[in-house]
């Protein structure tokens, strides 16, 4: 559904991305791993229109979007997270997702000040939907808290409900299970994996934590300085050799070398 | 509506039914027409600057438009108010549409610079080219509807809290409504709100517009009330004092624009006793209110009702 053809993006004289290419099928989870500056981030933030490439093409269901505003990207159906948490924390959890819910819905300036029927009925079934999602990310008893005051790994949940609330058929992930604990990270990848198989949505996760990628995802692709190093299933991807030298250093370099963003 | 919203709109409506028949003087009528006026403005500047995050110091140039506008076209073309008050509007959602193209582009600071310039721009028009320059003109038309005039202190004091009413309604059920809960989203994170897919740039001009529509129709409704007017009321100085007001009512509370107009405009004349230390005390009030009560008065007011009714669910 998704084909990323050639990109290469740089900024100043470094350069981000090089020549990546890769597909993703619909209804997989892709992840999309890599050590710190990899240019994983960068990739998602071309994929969603925030930055344009300087090369390349993104297809999605065919279609050419990568000239697209993000705006038009994500009514497309591409909706995401961020790696820094991008919630409205002004205003309440339900109101999050509520918003979430815009692109699908119509009643307009004048018709919402004038408190229409049809805007109240409207607003009745965004309110129910968005009760509904709250449910199925398991934080309806947060329904009515300020969304800044929910502890990290909820607020990163939240995000992923308000992703959903827009019906999306791709969804894409950046380090959703940064600065959660074990417990929340378990509870993250069920959650990604309920999405997949009862909503089917297609799901693309830039990940760090190597347990959480290896145990949801049907195939990595690995990038190292801006290019693509492997391609290929969890069990593949952990025995290329290519992969073991990016993240543990080659040996006769770096003797006992580690790196500690794994 | 929500519940606390009803039993405020329930209050306005009594007070303003109440208030001429408990006191007819003209005087305490006309400072209440002028806080209605005022009030008008600045549910405007709430509603852009509180809910949406839009700072703008240049709501008296709307507000200009709307009584230069309205007066010239009943005064000199003899279109009915009514019309040339709904005519002056539209100017003003066009001067809105302008002023959103740079504005579009700024945040805070440098959106508030930029606004600023705008009311400056509007300001030396009116000394430039408005009917009498600097000095102004008169004879501007009352106020009538469908022919009615309506010159009775009592009978606009009606009509402009009427409206008040009215567009109270119109606000706070955008705010509820898919529409202001787009704009509060705005004010947390754009980012966040392109990828949502929300339009931001449609929606930034359009809240600009509704702003300055409010301010229009307050402009058109002073200078149709004073039959007299001069650049001199539409200077920065009043896009300041509406700041004020919405900000020491409570900036994200549309009831704090209404209670932020009426003291901003009744406290001078409480102060008057003062005598030529006026202005020095109505400068320590507003600076005092706005250490202590930083929220603004009416989210403090919120605050203090439900700490009692707090108490009164405890004791039971």
């Amino acid at each position: 559904m998704l084909s990323i053809k050639e990109i290469s993006k740089s900024f100043g004289g470094l350069t981000a991305l090089r020549q990546i290419s890769f597909d993703v099928k619909k209804g997989d989870i892709k992840a999309l791993i890599g050590p710190n500056g990899a240019g994983k981030t960068t990739l998602l933030n071309i994929v969603s229109g925030i930055y344009q490439p300087d090369k390349g093409e993104v297809f999605f269901f065919g279609e050419r979007i990568v000239h697209l505003s993000p705006t038009k990207i994500a009514r497309k159906g591409i909706s995401r997270t961020f790696q820094h948490v991008e919630l409205f924390g002004n205003m309440t959890v339900i109101e999050n997702i509520m918003v979430g819910r815009h692109v699908k819905t119509k009643s307009g300036f004048f018709s919402s000040g004038l408190k229409l029927p049809s805007v109240m009925k409207e607003e009745r079934e965004i309110q129910r939907k968005s009760e509904e999602i709250l449910e199925y990310i398991s934080l309806g008893h947060r329904k009515d808290e300020f969304a800044s005051n929910l502890p990290i790994g909820e607020q990163r949940i939240l995000e992923i409900g308000r992703a959903l609330a827009t019906e999306p058929q791709l969804v894409l992930l950046d380090e959703p299970a940064a600065g959660l604990n074990i417990r929340e990270t378990r509870d993250l990848g069920e959650i990604i994996k309920k999405i997949r198989e009862k909503l089917q949505i297609t799901i693309v996760l830039v990940e760090h934590d190597m347990d959480l990628v290896m145990r949801i995802s049907d195939s990595v692709t690995v990038l190292n300085f801006g290019e693509v190093i492997a391609d290929g299933t969890p069990l593949e991807v952990q025995k290329n050799p290519e992969v073991i030298v990016a993240y543990l250093g080659d040996e006769e370099e770096i003797p006992g070398g580690y790196n500690a963003h794994t | 509506m929500k519940k606390g919203d009803s039993a405020a709109f329930f209050v306005l409506i009594f007070l303003i039914i109440l208030l001429p028949l408990l006191s007819g003087s003209t005087y305490t009528l006309t400072v209440g027409i002028f806080s209605g006026i005022n009030a008008l403005v600045a549910m405007g500047l709430c509603i852009l600057m509180g809910y949406a995050g839009q700072v703008s110091l240049g709501q008296a140039g709307f507000y200009g438009i709307g009584a230069y506008v309205s007066s010239i076209l009943s005064l000199h073309i003899g279109l009915p108010i009514v019309i040339s008050t709904i005519f002056a509007m539209i100017v003003a959602a066009i001067a809105a549409v302008i002023l959103s193209v740079p504005a579009l582009r700024l945040k805070g600071h440098y959106l508030a610079v930029a606004t600023l310039g705008f009311g400056e721009i509007i300001y030396i028009i009116l000394n430039e080219w408005g009917p009498g320059g600097p000095s102004g003109f008169g004879d501007i038309p009352h106020f009538s509807l469908f022919g009615y005039p309506v010159d009775s202190t009592a009978g606009y004091f009606y009509l402009i809290w009427g409206l008040v009413a009215a567009v109270m309604f119109f606000s706070i059920n955008l705010i509820h409504s898919r529409t202001g809960r787009a704009l509060r989203a705005i004010h947390d994170s754009e980012l966040a709100c392109n990828a949502m897919g929300l339009n931001v740039v449609a929606l930034k001009i359009k809240v600009f517009i509704l702003s300055a529509v409010y301010a229009s129709l307050a402009g058109s409704l002073y200078a149709h009330y004073v039959t007299f007017i001069s650049p001199s009321s539409f200077s920065l100085f009043y896009s300041i004092l509406v700041l004020m007001m919405v900000i020491v009512g409570g900036m994200r509370n549309l009831w704090g624009a209404i209670i932020g107009a009426v003291v901003i405009t009744v406290l001078p004349e409480l102060l008057r006793r003062f005598e030529e230390l006026d202005v020095l005390v109505y400068g320590l009030i507003l600076t005092l209110s706005l250490m202590f009560f930083r929220k603004g008065l009416v989210p403090i007011l919120i605050e203090k009702i439900k700490k009692v009714r707090g108490f009164a669910v405890a004791k039971h």
